[in-house]
């Protein structure tokens, strides 16, 4: 027993009773138990989509990152801003007609506009082949986090399928109830303790901001901005416009848009979020201040620095409120993921089979799902090797391929058909998964310039899928025009 | 008042186009490295500008429907 397990334990615990309170006085519907009744205020809303911010990924990630890579790290700091611009526009007409039409899903959007099942089921397919590695990234770091801040006294194991354990028995009873009330706890609670390391740890070990940076430009010169090749300039910009625009195709963040109790929930967010981001720079600054004390982590590893410091600097108490802190950063975004992922496959596979089936039998096997998908995911935290990374890389490319076609349906005379959509779909995730499981990038063509070799190859995947979407609308639309008129 | 609703377009253009002119360390603002401190002295400006926009939208008065 050490000092930081007591405070660990408690936040899986915290979890636990805050996801079981949160059914208190409703009955679970498929509407209470996926969107909340659709009655969310600006708080709880903001808490869902804010939640995407500060998963694993950004609390190991971000600071490793910053770490490892330095000036690229930025990216993140940029891309979720533009999204949040992008928001004000484009989510309010998607919640409106999510409401209209008593939606439950991303994919049940795609259904409605293109009219289209067969639509729905491929949406809902690529969704879930995204999902399941997002869901394992946080079980993996819900495992390191628990081995290093526990001082190895739980291994990841254990960790890992207690997590799972936890986060399926609240999503089971308080779906999206569940992960609004943990995401209360652990946004105050990383609040406070990311920006506390953010301007302890550089005082404490430079003396200030402008002397940790001089420093590591005096150590490592050029590192605190982007380099000339490799991620450059043209890798940065070509990223952040492309995770810019894939931000809310996340069918867990699309989801969320649908709990709001109006639209205005929605733009009110638009203004907050993009400040609430920058909470983000002080995962930098601990990533930085980590270059010069615990050098030489390397690969994978970088993930560890916020803790490797933490361990070497702190007492365990403190680590272990900062391991605490991470547990939740994993469980939320987790309960999230996975209540999407069983919605989805009971509501938009499931029910497309049987038609005849009811909310309620699909409630019900929605709820039975969740355990599945949550052993499937242990499974591959657990087992998982190469092949687990390649689909996570994918995963943000894939559902960025949703984007045109969602987009489009969104205006008043949507350019694209049910055909267009699927084949642009289509093109643009045989795209995706071709170039990734290939290891293809711009940087294999030694003849194109260099500028070009920088830029983020999912752009490709994006504009293929815009041209099949274009061309393929086009076509079907003129073969259906004289048949309309003869109807007519 | 409507086309105001345009401005959102210039935090595109600083965060995308803005990087390529001031990709350097110094001089550091605040402490930060300069591309740092152009980022996020342009999320301040973002939350601004969605205020703005919030505050000129139509949408946003009145009872909500």
């Amino acid at each position: 027993m050490n000092g930081a397990l007591p405070f660990i334990a408690a936040a899986a615990l915290l979890a636990l009773a805050l996801g079981f309170l949160a059914r208190r006085g409703k009955d679970m519907s498929l509407e209470q138990w996926t969107v909340g009744g659709r009655g969310f205020g600006a708080i709880f809303v903001f808490l869902l989509l804010a939640g995407e911010i500060y998963t694993t990924f950004t609390f190991l990630g971000g600071s490793g990152y910053a770490y490892g890579k330095g000036a690229p790290a930025y990216y993140i700091l940029s891309y979720g801003t533009l999204a949040y611009v992008l928001s004000y526009f484009m989510l309010p007409p998607i919640w409106r007609y999510a409401k209209e039409h008593r939606l439950y899903s991303q994919s049940d959007f795609f259904v409605r506009k293109y009219d289209s099942p067969t639509l729905g089921v491929i949406v809902a397919i690529v969704d879930i082949v995204a999902l399941i590695p997002y869901l394992v990234l946080q079980f993996k770091g819900l495992g390191i986090i628990v081995e290093v801040a526990g001082y190895g006294a739980i291994s990841s194991t254990v960790a890992i399928w207690t997590g799972a354990i936890v986060v399926a028995a609240y999503v089971m009873v308080s779906g999206v109830h569940g992960s609004a009330w943990t995401a209360v706890a652990k946004d105050l609670l990383i609040l406070i303790v990311v920006i506390f390391l953010g301007m302890y740890l550089p005082h404490h070990y430079y003396g200030g901001l402008a002397s940790m940076f001089s420093a590591i430009e005096q150590a490592k010169p050029g590192f605190t901005v982007l380099p000339p090749h490799g991620e450059s300039l043209w890798w940065f910009s070509s990223t952040v416009l492309l995770t810019a625009l894939g931000f809310y195709m996340w069918p867990h963040s699309f989801g969320s848009i649908y709990t709001a109790r109006s639209a205005r929930v929605i733009r009110k967010n638009a203004i907050v979020l993009p400040l609430y981001q920058l909470i983000l720079l002080f995962v930098f600054f601990v990533g930085f201040a980590a270059i010069l004390q615990v050098p030489g982590l390397s690969g994978p590893n970088i993930d560890l620095a916020l803790f490797k410091l933490s361990v070497k600097t702190f007492d365990p108490w403190f680590v272990g409120v900062i391991g605490a802190t991470g547990v939740l950063t994993a469980l939320v975004p987790g309960s999230m993921i996975l209540m999407t992922a069983a919605t989805l496959i009971a509501n938009n596979l499931y029910r497309a089979l049987d038609p005849s089936a009811d909310d309620r039998r699909v409630s019900l096997m929605a709820r039975l799902l969740v355990p599945v998908v949550a052993l499937v995911a242990v499974f591959f935290t657990l087992k998982g090797g190469e092949t687990i990374v390649a689909l996570l890389l994918m995963g943000y490319s894939l559902v960025t391929q949703l984007f045109p076609s969602l987009v489009l349906s969104l205006a008043q005379r949507n350019i694209a058909t049910r055909e267009g959509a699927v084949a642009g779909i289509v093109a643009g995730v045989a795209t995706v998964a071709v170039v990734s499981l290939t290891g293809a990038n711009f940087h294999k063509l030694p003849w194109l310039p260099p500028e070009i070799q920088d830029l983020n190859i999912g752009i490709v995947a994006l504009i293929l899928n815009f041209i099949v979407l274009i061309v393929v609308s086009a076509v079907t639309r003129q073969a259906a025009e004289p048949a309309r008129v003869a109807a007519e | 008042m409507r086309n105001i609703r345009w401005i959102a377009i210039i935090p595109f253009l600083a965060l995308i186009i803005g990087p390529f002119f001031v990709n350097r360390v110094d001089p550091l603002i605040l402490g930060l490295p300069f591309l740092l401190a152009w980022i996020v002295v342009w999320i301040l400006i973002t939350s601004l500008i969605m205020a703005v926009i919030y505050a000129a939208d139509p949408a946003n008065r009145g009872n909500e429907s």
